[in-house]
């Protein structure tokens, strides 16, 4: 409130940025419901797309870090940014509840109910309604696989994930300490921990595919198993090219000690992520 | 800091560029304002004329204008259309152009993403009217997109998915804009509890868009993967439950519902205090029964759904949580009266549609507490009962408040009065059209005819052809609407700073019309 009044505040010019962005969602639509049908060059107008939006994200991004390195963002519109970054998780969080609560949904309640009514009974009167499953018509036609086991590769990545949540912070300690040695090292090591994470989990999913029959289509257990931990790699990737964007700012001297909220931004990032391991560990993985 | 912060503001006050290009490009709230409006106002006719060729066919029993397929593709676009495209636009516009003028801001937190917001929402506009021309034409499923018939649709099910992502993502920018700039960027000495009601519920609208919208998002992932990547999320073979797809888009789509009439209760706040020349009745209260009607709209959702099968308890929880909204939407309508008792009433055209909202919205309101009752509901669902409900609370209660908005602000936008004698022309057609088209529907739904059929038995007859009458009356009776904005835009008598006699708030202090740029310094408030 009290903040800044004396600073004029920060108007920025008319843009083009937003307006190539939505061009790009345009073109990525299209493309993708072309993919989906099967129709010719769908890839092609996808992959456009997603070109289209990398330049947009590169260009718009680029202004925001010159504006910041230019000092044109003062107190105000640092609290701005904060507000808006909190909000941003805050919707994020509401979108993985989605699935978290499908899982709920069919596991205490819809699972159970397909086990119990006289009809199940006369449709399907071998089906047990057990968590794992692949659902009763999907068993009955002869589908098995392997569920997920906790203490192998989804430990090693908990232990992984929760490490890196400490190295970003002894990073951002550095950077409060003026040590940029202990904030490039510091962000070094989380970026190398969110690789290696990454690399297991596509190694887990190639052996769910290829030795344990466990696949998106593997009934209600496979379509929650992989949309949860498939949307929670997808954000470990973008928090990874976000540390490695910010590994990059910090190598060419960009952030002060005291204005860095871009770096910040990122690790609250990368710590809801975190935290969505954990839940998905205990939920998915542990608990079946 | 402070000098390049200065050197840079100069480009603030450089030429925008012209033409097209300006409107392209621009970061500054009015002009975006002005975009969502008129986005707005090209989907109402849109949309409206769908509605117009639903009624037609209607107007007898029997097929006659058009296959029945083409008819549900008209009822599903009408309904997402008006939703997406016409009231949460509107409503947006309206934030744009007021917050910053209300709280004594210079624009909106991030004028640039600001921008997209709304440029993201023509691109969904293209993918869902375009999708009319595709094979198989549009989406025919009903605008709640229920498994399992939307996942054997073709192509345009999908672009639709897609779509409703894209609005989403709008929103969500949008929202959270809109969230940071009243947190922010109120001017000093501007506290919570003095803020203008119209902030104060986008304020909370914003907060039901940022927790509901990432919901929608993954209940329409879930359809688009069961229809293209082999999920089972809604296929009891699969272990799944297309019942769970209801449960999650109504999670979303009850805090929905609200959102589309929070900013309608922020409006109307604004008006009936001005036009009755007293301050607001119980302006703390108003603030708690808003909160309390977001709070609360999270825990009612399976009112959609009494008819779908659910244990008893959970029918007990969700009937008796939704009778408990009734209380603070009352609050508020006594507020509202009483706001108005022992008053200097004016009746301008602002304060009619103002009125017509608080007895219109409370017929809705009442056949929506109908409706809450479970056995009744059981009786009633999917009747006309329903659509009578949902559009007292969405034509008289949403979409007047926008038109009561419109003809109060516009002499602060355009510089101009709008012409009266038309403003009152324009609110009777409508108020009485309005209630020609959809009060005969109460009637039509407790006789038992279904929504959403082309066709239908021969006694619903006359009501139908009640309705389709003034159905032709309400929608034809916009253009008027068009022709007297049009006209306040063009030229009129010239509005004073002030406008109205009993205007309070910061953005009558401002020249009319407001200048690009407003507050670059800050008022005190005191």
């Amino acid at each position: 409130m009290s903040l800044a009044q004396t600073d004029k505040y920060y108007l920025p010019q008319p843009s083009l940025w937003p307006i190539i962005g939505s061009v790009a969602l345009l073109t990525m639509a299209v493309g993708g419901v072309m993919t989906m049908h099967h129709m010719n060059h769908g890839g092609w107008v996808l992959l456009a797309g997603v070109a289209v939006l990398f330049f947009m994200m590169f260009g718009w991004f680029g202004e925001v870090i010159r504006d910041s390195e230019a000092g044109r963002y003062n107190k105000q519109v640092d609290s701005s940014f904060r507000w808006s970054m909190s909000w941003f998780i805050f919707s994020e969080v509401m979108f993985f509840a989605a699935f978290f609560g499908a899982l709920f949904y069919t596991r205490v309640l819809s699972v159970p109910w397909l086990g119990e009514s006289d009809t199940m009974q006369q449709l399907w009167p071998a089906f047990k309604a057990t968590w794992p499953t692949a659902g009763p018509g999907l068993t009955a036609d002869g589908l098995k696989f392997t569920p997920m086991e906790a203490w192998g590769i989804p430990a090693i990545n908990t232990l992984l994930l929760l490490s890196s949540g400490v190295t970003v912070t002894w990073a951002h300690w550095g950077l409060k300490k003026n040590n940029r040695t202990q904030l490039i090292l510091g962000l070094a090591m989380t970026v190398a921990l969110g690789v290696t994470f990454l690399g297991l989990q596509a190694f887990e999913y190639h052996h769910a595919y290829t030795e344990m029959g466990l696949t998106l289509g593997a009934g209600v257990y496979g379509a929650t198993f992989f949309m949860l931990t498939g949307f929670h790699g997808f954000h470990v990737l973008v928090g990874t090219t976000m540390l490695i964007v910010m590994l990059l700012r910090s190598l060419a001297g960009h952030f002060t000690a005291e204005h860095h909220f871009a770096f910040e931004a990122v690790s609250w990032y990368w710590h809801f992520v975190d935290v969505v391991w954990v839940l998905l560990f205990i939920l998915v993985y542990w608990l079946i | 800091m402070s000098d390049a912060a200065h050197a840079h503001d100069d480009h603030g006050h450089h030429a925008h560029p012209a033409g097209i290009m300006r409107w392209l490009t621009t970061t500054n709230h009015k002009d975006i304002g002005s975009l969502y409006l008129w986005f707005s106002l090209i989907m109402l006719f849109t949309a409206g004329s769908m509605a117009l060729l639903i009624r037609s066919e209607l107007f007898e029993p029997g097929m006659q204008l058009m296959h029945p397929d083409f008819f549900n593709q008209l009822t599903t676009m009408h309904g997402l259309i008006m939703i997406f495209g016409v009231i949460m636009p509107a409503f947006t516009g309206f934030a744009n152009w007021q917050v910053p003028l209300m709280i004594g801001a210079p624009d909106m937190a991030f004028p640039r993403m600001n921008n997209w917001s709304f440029w993201l929402l023509p691109v969904a506009g293209i993918m869902l009217l375009g999708s009319f021309w595709l094979p198989g034409g549009a989406v025919a499923g009903g605008w709640t997109m229920y498994p399992p018939l939307f996942i054997q649709g073709g192509v345009s099910y999908d672009l639709t998915i897609l779509a409703v992502h894209i609005m989403g993502l709008s929103s969500i920018m949008g929202s959270i804009n809109i969230i940071t700039t009243i947190l922010n960027m109120r001017a000093p000495g501007l506290t919570l509890m003095k803020m203008p009601m119209f902030v104060w519920t986008w304020l909370i609208t914003a907060y039901l868009l940022i927790a509901t919208m990432p919901v929608l998002a993954g209940a329409v992932t879930m359809l688009l993967t069961d229809r293209n990547f082999g999920t089972h999320f809604f296929n009891a073979a699969g272990g799944g439950d297309p019942v769970m797809f209801q449960h999650i888009f109504w999670f979303f789509g009850h805090p929905e519902v609200y959102i589309l009439i929070l900013p309608a209760f922020g409006i109307i706040s604004q008006i009936i205090p001005t036009f009755a020349r007293k301050p607001l009745f119980g302006y703390a209260s108003m603030v708690y029964a808003t909160a309390s009607i977001a709070i609360l709209s999270f825990t009612v959702w399976a009112h959609h759904m009494f008819a779908v099968g659910m244990p008893v308890a959970a029918q007990l929880f969700f009937m008796f949580s939704t009778m408990l909204i009734a209380v603070p939407t009352g609050v508020k309508v006594f507020n509202w009266v009483a706001t108005m008792w022992k008053g200097s009433l004016t009746f301008e055209t602002p304060m009619l549609f103002a009125i017509a909202f608080v007895c219109l919205f409370t017929i809705g309101g009442f056949s929506g507490l109908v409706l809450a009752m479970a056995p009744v509901d059981i009786q009633l669902q999917d009747t006309y009962y329903v659509v009578a409900h949902f559009h007292y609370v969405l034509v008289s209660g949403a979409l007047f408040s926008i038109f009561a908005g419109i003809y109060f602000w516009l002499p602060k936008w355009t510089g101009h009065m709008y012409n009266e004698t038309l403003g009152k022309v324009h609110f009777w057609l409508s108020v009485i059209g309005m209630n020609i088209v959809f009060f005969p529907m109460h009637f039509l739904g407790l006789a038992g005819m279904p929504r959403r059929i082309p066709d239908y038995a021969l006694q619903f007859t006359e009501f139908n052809q009640i309705a389709t009458v003034g159905a032709f009356i309400f929608g034809f009776s916009q253009l008027v609407f068009l022709y007297v904005v049009l006209k306040a835009i063009k030229g009129g008598a010239k509005a004073s700073d002030r406008v109205w006699e009993g205007a309070e708030g910061l953005e009558w202090t401002l020249p009319s019309p407001a200048p690009y740029h407003t507050f670059e310094t800050a008022p005190v408030v005191k």
